[in-house]
């Protein structure tokens, strides 16, 4: 029979599928008995899926620019030239 | 929609190939593709913009100077990752703070993970909060993290890195990522329990 303890140390491989079928099995009868463990298992599934779905924020224009005018200069020294259209950030 | 667009079709092998043999639009492609990750990453890191940005733009110098010691036996983009956390490392040795920061782990890591909010959340935090509001919220909560459960997380959660991928880019071994990540979700999980749980199932919230 898994405890509590036992359920919090596999919580993480559970969530990412990384357990073998009999451990997974007992972790799932645990949580059918313990409404405490069956709730920190719910809130670790939302939070990690509302950290799944955050995009990286557009990256400020200027930051992009000084970005690309570096990478221009390396281009240039290595003696090649970055051709035009390359400056402009990501859609 | 546009990140969508921007992915699909993006072969990030036959970039990094023609990229080795001068095409510098195949690189700039590369760079476009994911300044932004290495930017959230450097940033998560170092806490700084400033900083960030320098880590950026070495990262990508780097990157492309030694183009030709890429192995291809990783990701492109695990092999960026480690190139910019080692310069993000660097970057705070550099500032003499008193603030410190490694990528080791604490000397508390071999304690049990811990659990102090257990409550059902009050919906979707998505459908309760505005994006912006949100993302602060989710922002702040990670950089409470110990930077060595913070850089993890990052990868593994929102970057979606594999386990594999991680050790690689960090430099750890499995466990060491195994182990981090685990903390790091338990703490996070704990942390907006205690913002989005629901008020009623909270003990405590009238007292």
């Amino acid at each position: 029979m898994l405890t509590c303890k036992d359920f919090l140390r596999e919580l993480s491989d559970y969530l990412d599928g990384a357990i073998d079928v009999e451990l997974r099995a007992g972790l799932e009868l645990h949580i059918t008995e313990c409404p405490n463990c069956w709730v920190i298992l719910d809130t670790s599934k939302q939070t990690i899926r509302i950290y799944r779905g955050m995009e990286p924020q557009q990256l400020p224009q200027d930051v992009h620019d000084r970005l690309m005018a570096a990478l221009q200069r390396k281009m240039t020294a290595k003696g090649r030239s970055l051709r035009a259209g390359f400056t402009s950030p990501p859609a | 929609m546009e990140a969508a667009e921007a992915t699909a079709g993006f072969d990030e092998q036959g970039l990094v190939q023609r990229a080795r043999q001068g095409d510098q639009q195949a690189f700039s492609r590369l760079v476009s593709e994911y300044e932004r990750k290495i930017f959230r990453l450097a940033k998560r890191i170092t806490d700084s913009d400033e900083d960030a940005e320098d880590v950026l733009q070495e990262a990508f110098l780097k990157a492309y100077e030694h183009l030709d010691d890429f192995q291809g036996n990783s990701k492109f983009y695990t092999w960026l990752v480690r190139i910019a956390v080692n310069e993000s490392l660097m970057k705070l040795r550099k500032r003499k703070t008193r603030r410190t920061i490694s990528l080791d782990e604490p000397a508390d890591g071999a304690e049990e993970p811990m659990v102090r909010e257990i409550a059902v959340w009050d919906g979707n935090p998505e459908d309760q909060y505005a994006q912006e509001e949100l993302r602060s919220i989710l922002e702040s909560a990670v950089q409470t993290l110990k930077p060595a459960f913070r850089i993890v997380f990052t990868l593994r959660d929102i970057d979606e890195l594999s386990t594999e991928e991680t050790a690689q880019a960090l430099g750890l071994s499995i466990p060491a990522v195994k182990s981090r990540l685990l903390r790091a979700r338990l703490e996070l999980r704990d942390r907006l329990t205690r913002a989005f749980k629901k008020k009623g199932d909270d003990v405590f919230a009238y007292l």
